[in-house]
């Protein structure tokens, strides 16, 4: 059972040995209605716990999208780029948007499990 | 995400039925609007450009003017008003001494007087410029008990003739016309803010849910929030006015000389009439284009706009995706060696500086009703 984790910035983390699967939740897509662009980082490169790795635009307006963990970029998701609605359709399956090799392993210990993320979202009204 | 909402928002007459309809209310211009439906920004604007979309516009200023003639409406704005024939609506604009653009607005004439339709974020400044300028004998009466919907898209004109009876269908565009229904009067003008054929009608507060339920019950009829009002008026190249234009811009650099008219122009009479006259003999410094990027990222408004060596040559003012495009497209300004269309700049978006072309408006080709 691979461990899933979620931040505060609704984004979740899926552990696959060394490397994390990060994408947006489903709550965080439904917020930001349809996605129209998705920009998304060099494999190769590095992302740094709550910096930003991508930046997702919506119909209204752009975000940014935190990397949950720090390591190397992986891959990263070119069909979401190629068509941005994968995210709205399935966040947490298709719409993916980048793996990364994790500098430490305890990284996702501080992130809310699903019943602490789905408590934190039901505050948000 | 913040989720704060403000508590001070007023309401439309339609906010209850926007609220049991899923819609996402979000503040604007003091209201709280909806700004999408269940259904999502990109298929509210393609339901629209396909069949009729519905869309509450209450939060606009609808003014009564009492006792003021056309004449004394020329002195504040450019627009041909004294030849605007009864029953006929006219786009212009409300300019401040520099020639600056105070507010965009619709001047009606109907057979009991003039009235104006200003935008919502500026109605309550409005009110107060032109009872200024006007002086004391004018009335000018911001009408808050009347709802305004429109009805725009290529069925909005076969919608609304089922529903309130023939005749609407051949309204000239920018015609108005009251017409009866059991129990109210409405005040229909074939008119709108999509580029699409339309309608915006005026309707008592009191029977707008009523008059909008009969609407929405015709099945070519979604309601469509205020994203897709934007993405819509962005596809037509019209002016939102905050961003596109405002007490810094002119008519002419805003692509707007088209509503100074002739005799206007001749006589010299309006605000701002020797900046204004001397930049359409001379040309402005800056004009307002579309820019249409080369990639997928959208520009939005205060993105900075470059040539392509890098150089400061204007400003995004409006600017997102286009839904009936699937690409992006923006507006703004840049200078008028810049301007004509084809001609290579760039807009940086996120510091990174990305090519795009001058593009003619509208992005989409207007379809408004000429008559058959």
């Amino acid at each position: 059972m691979p461990t899933l984790r979620f931040t505060k910035d609704h984004e979740w983390v899926r552990l696959d040995g060394d490397t994390a699967v990060i994408g947006i939740t489903d709550y965080a897509q439904q917020q930001l209605g349809d996605i129209v662009y998705v920009e998304l980082p060099a494999p190769g490169s590095r992302v740094e716990t709550g910096k930003e790795a991508a930046v997702v635009e919506s119909a209204k307006a752009a975000s940014e999208v935190y990397a949950p963990v720090s390591g190397e970029v992986v891959a990263v998701n070119g069909a979401i780029a190629d068509d941005p609605a994968k995210v709205n359709a399935d966040p947490m399956g298709d719409g993916w948007f980048l793996t990364v090799k994790l500098d430490d392993l305890k990284a996702l210990d501080g992130l809310m499990d699903e019943a602490a993320y789905a408590a934190f979202v039901a505050e948000q009204g | 995400m913040d989720l704060d909402k403000p508590t001070d928002l007023r309401r439309t007459p339609l906010h209850a039925l926007h609220v049991a309809r899923g819609a996402k209310m979000v503040p604007f211009a003091g209201y709280e609007m909806p700004v999408q439906y269940p259904a999502g920004i990109i298929a509210e604007h393609l339901h629209t450009r396909a069949a009729a979309g519905l869309f509450d516009v209450s939060h606009m200023g609808q003014v009564a003017l009492h006792g003021v003639t056309a004449a004394a409406i020329e002195a504040l704005v450019p627009g041909d008003i004294e030849g605007l024939p009864e029953a006929r609506m006219r786009y212009t604009l409300l300019l401040n001494d520099d020639g600056g653009i105070v507010d965009d607005l619709m001047a009606i004439r109907f057979a009991g007087g003039l009235r104006l339709v200003v935008n919502a974020a500026t109605k309550d400044n409005d009110v107060v410029y032109l009872r200024a300028r006007l002086g004391p004998g004018a009335g000018v009466e911001l009408l808050d008990d009347l709802a305004l919907l429109a009805l725009q898209g290529p069925q909005a004109a076969a919608v609304l003739a089922r529903v309130v009876g023939p005749g609407v269908e051949t309204m000239p565009f920018l015609s108005c016309a009251p017409v009866e229904r059991p129990g109210m009067t409405l005040f229909v003008a074939r008119s709108g803010y999509t580029g699409e054929d339309g309608f915006e009608i005026s309707v008592v507060a009191e029977r707008a849910v009523e008059f909008a339920e009969l609407l929405l019950a015709e099945p070519e009829v979604m309601p469509i929030g205020l994203g897709a009002r934007d993405t819509l008026r962005l596809e037509a190249g019209l002016c939102l006015y905050g961003h596109d234009i405002d007490e810094t811009t002119t008519p002419v650099a805003a692509g707007l000389a088209w509503t100074i008219a002739k005799r206007r122009r001749q006589e010299g009479d309006f605000p701002g009439a020797r900046r204004i006259l001397r930049e359409l003999a001379d040309g402005p410094a800056r004009r307002r284009v579309g820019i249409r990027p080369d990639g997928r990222a959208p520009a939005r408004e205060g993105s900075a706009v470059v040539d392509p060596a890098g150089n400061l040559i204007g400003e995004v003012t409006s600017g997102g995706f286009s839904p009936s495009l699937n690409a992006p497209i923006a507006m703004g300004y840049v200078a008028r060696s810049y301007s004509d269309p084809g001609t290579a700049l760039a807009t940086v978006v996120r510091d990174v500086a990305r090519p795009a072309r001058v593009s003619p408006l509208p992005f989409v080709p207007t379809r408004y009703y000429r008559g058959n």
